[in-house]
């Protein structure tokens, strides 16, 4: 399980990488939110996969999964959700006042 | 157990969210933004005086002791900062007053100012690192609202590169933090330290390190400053000058508390590579400085530098260097406030930033020439004035510590900074004056009593600086002795 | 442009009812099962989605005259206000504490203050969540 999680992480980084380095701005966006996944994935593999009750202890034997990387991650979640949408609105933004979405045409060299 | 800790992080958090709700109402939200400031300020200073008393103050939210639960600490170091950080923001949104625009005022100008100073504050007082990361986005994301704020044409173009890179170091961040919760099991700080302690930093704890370094040292602008001139000098003067003054010192505090208190058992990989780093970021961030003939790039330029004197204390990683560092880093705030706020005034008379189209301001501005003239004495170090303690002692440190080489390098770094600076106050004040009283594009009214506060703070940092030697250096022994720090928080006899 | 959706608007008249009915039962639910008020948040944001797609921005504005971006705000400050609360007993800061008491029409109840900090989770998610589709969807 922990080595198919691994590939899929890789994957979903490789594809990340692959569309962060793209001119597209909205493309640019996808890369993040694809990355941030990626990361979101690595820290429940990390945090050990196991199956197992809920963490509300009752007092009975049984094995329970470890709270916390899933707390990050509905932390992380949120967090990445806001910047996302954050994101998405500065650069429908910009698109309107700059006029491009091409990240080559906003270096900005021109009015300087 | 102290609740008191909460509050530096709750005042600002409760009036930004109170000002959300009274978005119309400007003298409300500017008046209320100033009180909450200054009380928070005042809760600073009072805890600061309960930590040098009785030690390390924490709070575990919720009853939740530590290890387990979310801990607040605020050690001397912490304390310092979050007081400093208040001086800052205090004078910033003073200047704001009547600087930034009723069009911005009225789109949440202040609350996100306020957010982000609860993030810089909750970045300061944390103690775990998953908390860290949460403050370091709440802070973040105040920062991407206020530096697209207004939405002018530069400010966008530059937001959009601002917001790519820091989500890149966030997801970086996430990432160290899976790999330390999976080798250690923790995240809080204290029981880290405890952790790594006892199993020994191997090369893999130490390549996730480095990870943590990459990471800081993006938000800090160490070395991978590249992102920083552009962004810094798009916003308008009061936004400017806080991020100049904070955001990059929330990295460095950063870098200070993972390479003190966590990952210090191999200096000769980790701290050798941020020598190295900070060197390279005064070299280049001096060479930048001196080439620029624009105010507000050269003004950028010298955070950077700063940032790596600031960071070559720690390299050096001996007490004398270490105190050194942070006598730089909580004059660095100040001045740098200044500076930007003096800068931006500047521009707002002459309606340019180009240093090559003003001349001879000092006739009609001689308050603010005066002004700008301590302000870069105390920048490169001049006996008297606020830098001149933490240069000493940070090359003091280096020399003793045979880091010849960044010694060098520091004093080097010194002299651009001298020059860049001079060059916008020889091109800017003397000569001959364009601009009479009534053709200047903007006043100064309002603006000069934020930057006659920070110059009077710096030049009583200056000359007070028997004062606080027993808070500085308490707060570098701190740093320099984990055990204090562990012991506090997980309360381990 | 006129636009003929007779059937969703239709259907989303009923199924909103619908929905929020869920979102109140997942709400409830978090205390001991999974639920709670991000999500019975999140699930009140689509129903309000809903509404937003079936008709259009401003008739459901002229119905539900409210500033979002105030409910986030209100949102949060009681989050954090019943947090504050546990300031005043003295004790650390979001400590919580529940009770069980006798109410008339449910008979024995637990109350939990939980549940107030709840509350304000999910109206800061709503806000949020509504500010963020409609500053997305277009010139709002």
């Amino acid at each position: 399980m922990e080595t198919l999680m691994a590939l899929l992480i890789g994957v979903l980084f490789t594809v990340g990488v692959f569309l962060l380095l793209s001119k597209n701005l909205l493309k640019i966006i996808l890369g993040t939110s694809i990355l941030a996944h990626g990361t979101h994935l690595l820290i429940i593999t990390m945090g050990g996969l196991k199956k197992g009750m809920p963490p509300i202890i009752r007092g009975e034997h049984v094995s329970y999964t470890d709270p916390l990387p899933q707390a990050l991650i509905l932390t992380a979640i949120v967090i990445n959700f806001a910047v996302t949408a954050f994101f998405l609105v500065l650069a429908y933004r910009s698109y309107q006042e700059l006029g491009t979405d091409n990240i080559d045409k906003l270096r900005g060299i021109a009015d300087e | 157990m102290n609740n008191l800790v909460i509050l530096p992080l709750l005042i600002p958090l409760l009036t930004g969210i109170f000002l959300v709700i009274f978005r119309q109402n400007i003298l409300l939200q500017r008046w209320l933004s100033i009180v909450a400031i200054f009380s928070t300020g005042g809760v600073a200073a009072y805890l600061l005086q309960m930590v040098a008393d009785d030690g390390i103050q924490t709070l575990a939210i919720g009853g939740w002791e530590a290890p387990f639960g979310i801990v607040l600490v605020i050690d001397m170091f912490s304390g310092l900062l979050i007081l400093t950080t208040s001086i800052v923001s205090f004078s910033c949104i003073l200047f704001a007053f009547n600087s930034i625009g009723l069009e911005r005022e009225q789109f949440y100008f202040y609350p996100f100012m306020l957010f982000l100073i609860t993030g810089v504050n909750g970045s300061f007082l944390t103690g775990d690192l998953f908390n860290l990361f949460v403050c370091f986005e709440v802070m973040l994301i105040s920062s991407y609202v206020l530096i697209s704020l207004g939405g002018t044409k530069v400010q966008l173009r530059e937001s959009i590169k601002y917001v790519v890179i820091n989500i890149m170091s966030s997801t970086m961040f996430l990432l160290g933090i899976a790999y330390l919760y999976a080798i250690t099991g923790t995240l809080n700080m204290a029981h880290l330290s405890v952790r790594i302690a006892e199993v020994g930093q191997q090369g893999l704890l130490t390549t996730v390190a480095i990870l943590f370094l990459v990471v800081f040292s993006l938000k800090a602008a160490l070395f991978l400053y590249f992102w920083l001139p552009g962004s810094y000098a798009a916003p308008p003067t009061a936004i400017g000058a806080i991020f100049g003054a904070l955001l990059t010192k929330v990295g460095i505090y950063a870098l200070f508390r993972m390479f003190t208190l966590v990952f210090y058992h191999q200096p000769e990989i980790t701290h050798l590579l941020l020598g190295v780093m900070a060197a390279l970021t005064m070299l280049l961030g001096g060479i930048g400085a001196v080439s620029q003939w624009d105010i507000r790039k050269i003004i950028a330029y010298n955070v950077i530098i700063a940032v790596g004197f600031i960071v070559s204390g720690l390299a050096v990683f001996t007490s004398t260097a270490v105190a050194g560092g942070i006598y730089y880093l909580l004059h660095d705030m100040i001045v740098k406030a200044l500076l930007f706020l003096l800068g931006g005034t500047i521009i707002g008379i002459v309606g340019t930033s180009k240093l090559k189209e003003m001349s001879g301001l000092i006739r009609n501005h001689p308050l603010l020439g005066w002004m700008f003239f301590i302000t870069v004495l105390a920048l490169a170090g001049i006996p008297p004035l606020s830098g001149f303690i933490g240069k000493v002692l940070v090359i003091k440190g280096t020399l003793e510590a045979e880091f010849y080489w960044l010694a060098v390098i520091g004093l080097l770094s010194s002299l651009m900074v001298l020059y860049s600076v001079m060059k916008i106050f020889v091109n800017g004040f003397w000569g001959e004056t364009y601009l009479s009283k009534e053709q200047e594009k903007g006043t100064t009214s309002g603006l000069l009593f934020p930057c006659i506060l920070l110059t009077l703070v710096s030049i009583g940092f200056g000359l007070g600086v028997e004062g606080i030697t027993f808070y500085v250096d308490q707060a570098a022994n701190g740093l320099m002795n984990p055990d204090i720090y562990i012991k506090a928080v997980l309360k381990s006899p | 442009m006129k636009s003929n959706d007779v059937i969703l608007q239709t259907v989303t008249k009923i199924v909103t009812f619908i929905i929020l009915t869920f979102a109140i039962y997942l709400f409830l639910a978090g205390h001991h099962e999974p639920g709670g008020g991000f999500i019975g948040g999140l699930v009140i944001t689509s129903a309000l989605t809903l509404l937003y797609l079936a008709f259009d921005i401003e008739t459901v504005r002229e119905g539900l005259p409210v500033d979002f971006k105030v409910v986030a705000a209100i949102g949060v400050f009681i989050a954090v206000a019943t947090g504050m609360g546990s300031l005043l007993f003295d004790q650390p800061f979001l400590s919580q504490t529940f009770g069980y008491f006798n109410l008339p029409i449910f008979g024995k109840t637990e109350l939990a203050t939980a549940v107030l900090f709840d509350l304000g989770v999910a109206l800061a998610v709503v806000g949020t969540g509504v500010t963020i589709i409609l500053s997305i969807s277009g010139d709002a």
